[in-house]
């Protein structure tokens, strides 16, 4: 027993290692994109580190094409999370709360959107869209967009109704309170930290997705697309200052958000 | 009123998932099997010899996707258990820490992180170029556009995934499970290979459901890293849909494509049974 104890020492603490080698080798490529936003290149590439600048943080919006795209996603990302949330958390709660017929179809088919390859819904979407004679614009991005966070939201949601009281919500109408009333003050409160993470969850695979999107796309670039368009005429510094600037927001959000979880418990 | 309740809150989302995901892959189905151009239209044939066609034509490729696909899985479940087993087994109090670092990538946009990626490895970039330059790599050295680096950005792009539901498995471990193994004189190996490691198989399965699937049918990574020798079963259906449109080769190319995975995993989930299935379905 003791011998293999001091060994199982050696072997932990080479896991301990190994973990931060993997942390280190998830994270090299951000240590990239964050380093190369302060290249002060004078040649067309950005591939070889020419010295330090804060020049690309005062030039951000310099390019008009890829300042657009930028818009365009936070604009597509807000409204199809909007509409996400709202139909999302409906489903959530009927799958969640109420037995009903076709609850088997309906569970099936959020099973269906989540194991459906990207690619093959991009594809299929755009067969719709030509069939129907559809323009493909912001509208057929947020329409894609709201289709594959949908599942997601559906279910982040109805794993915080499954474990709500329903004896808190008859209380409530024993006490007086309307249906909406009911709703509004017991049950919302109660399932809203599922709700917003299924917001934020919607938000950042909008923001992020390109497979999808470039099948519908039309001539309307998000920053996904554009970056992955200027890839063979080299990818500008303020790509990388842009995406420093999200990673920067998008951590700082997740260490609040988690500051005050811990708080509130 | 009450017993219309569920409809009425099921109904925006049915909608959408009727028109947006059933309706779509019923005429993409209808698609595979018409013939004709983009010019004068497509007219239904039943022609199912577009199937042949499609996978005759692109064999390779689909053959490809799914050796980068296996192998890039495999490297994930090699690297990456052992990372979640340390984490849940002796993270202690900072677990959540170990967790929150390994899920620092997706904070930077998919696409951005693989040329990020494929930056770091260029043939003349901050890595290789600097070991070129001090001799202790020979000119001609390069990592990108080969299988390698495909594999490797897959790989990478998707480890999380794997990570993340096996230790969520291994954390529901009871610790004293382990110690009484030990206590009946198993060896640490046997203990890990008779308790843990069946107990950590449900996550296995997820972690590999959540990975192959998405990696197989990526097009980025091969077009990023891959140069042009790498090419994927995602770039050809994106290069049928989008430059060449023909709508019907790329629609059974993309069927063949959910057929083949689909039956990769059920193949898979007898294997390692069907609770395991029905366990992360329910998930």
């Amino acid at each position: 027993m003791r011998p293999r104890r001091s060994r199982g020492r050696l072997g932990d603490r080479l896991l301990h290692a190994y973990t931060w080698l993997v942390i280190l080798w998830l994270s090299s490529p951000i240590a990239v994109m964050v380093l190369f936003g302060f290249n002060d290149k004078q040649s067309k590439s950005n591939a070889s580190w020419q010295g330090f600048t804060l020049r690309w943080y005062g030039e951000l919006f310099a390019i008009p094409g890829l300042t657009e795209a930028l818009k365009n996603s936070l604009y597509i990302a807000l409204v199809s999370t909007a509409i996400t949330v709202v139909i999302g958390t409906m489903l959530g709660l009927a799958l969640g709360r109420h037995r009903f017929r076709g609850r088997g179809v309906t569970n099936f088919l959020v099973f269906a959107a989540i194991s459906t390859p990207e690619l093959v819904m991009g594809a299929s979407l755009l067969s719709l869209f030509v069939s129907a004679n559809l323009p493909r614009d912001a509208i057929t991005i947020t329409i894609a967009h709201v289709l594959f966070s949908l599942a997601f939201v559906t279910v982040t949601v109805r794993a915080r109704v499954v474990t709500l009281d329903p004896a808190l919500e008859e209380a409530a109408r024993d006490l007086g309170a309307s249906a909406w009333g009911t709703f509004r003050q017991v049950t919302l409160p109660s399932i809203m930290p599922g709700v917003l993470a299924g917001a934020m969850l919607a938000f950042a695979l909008s923001i992020d997705d390109y497979v999808v999107t470039s099948f519908v796309n039309g001539s309307t670039l998000t920053f996904p697309l554009w970056i992955i368009g200027s890839v063979k005429t080299g990818i500008p510094p303020q790509v990388n200052v842009m995406g420093t600037l999200i990673f920067g927001i998008g951590v700082l959000i997740a260490i609040v958000n988690a500051v005050a979880a811990r708080r509130r418990v | 009123m009450r017993r219309l309740t569920p409809y009425l809150l099921a109904l925006p989302s049915w909608m959408w998932l009727a028109i947006f995901l059933v309706v779509p892959l019923a005429a993409m189905a209808s698609v595979s099997l018409q013939t004709g151009n983009v010019i004068d239209g497509f007219v239904m044939t039943f022609s199912v010899s577009n199937y042949g066609d499609a996978i005759g034509g692109y064999s390779t490729q689909l053959v490809r996707s799914l050796l980068y696909g296996g192998c890039a899985t495999v490297a994930m479940l090699l690297i990456g258990y052992p990372v979640a087993y340390w984490i849940a087994f002796r993270g202690g109090s900072r677990k959540s820490v170990y967790l929150f670092l390994l899920l620092l990538p997706f904070f930077v946009s998919f696409v951005l992180r693989t040329i990020s990626w494929g930056f770091l490895l260029a043939d003349d970039g901050i890595l290789f170029g600097t070991l070129k330059s001090w001799g202790l790599l020979p000119a001609g050295f390069h990592v990108l556009a080969t299988a390698f680096a495909v594999v490797a950005g897959l790989t990478y792009n998707w480890l999380p995934f794997m990570i993340l539901p096996i230790y969520v498995a291994l954390e529901r471990v009871d610790p004293r499970v382990v110690e009484a193994a030990q206590d009946l004189y198993a060896t640490r190996g046997a203990a890990f290979r008779k308790v843990v490691l069946p107990l950590s198989l449900p996550g296995v399965f997820a972690g590999v459901l959540m990975t192959f699937v998405p990696a197989t049918a990526d097009p980025i990574n091969a077009q990023v890293l891959g140069g042009t020798g790498n090419t994927m079963i995602g770039n050809i259906i994106q290069t049928e849909y989008l430059v060449n449109n023909d709508y019907p080769t790329a629609s059974a190319l993309s069927f063949t494509l959910m057929a083949v995975l689909l039956v990769g995993i059920f193949v898979y989930a007898r294997v390692l049974g069907t609770e395991n299935v029905l366990e992360a379905a329910a998930r």
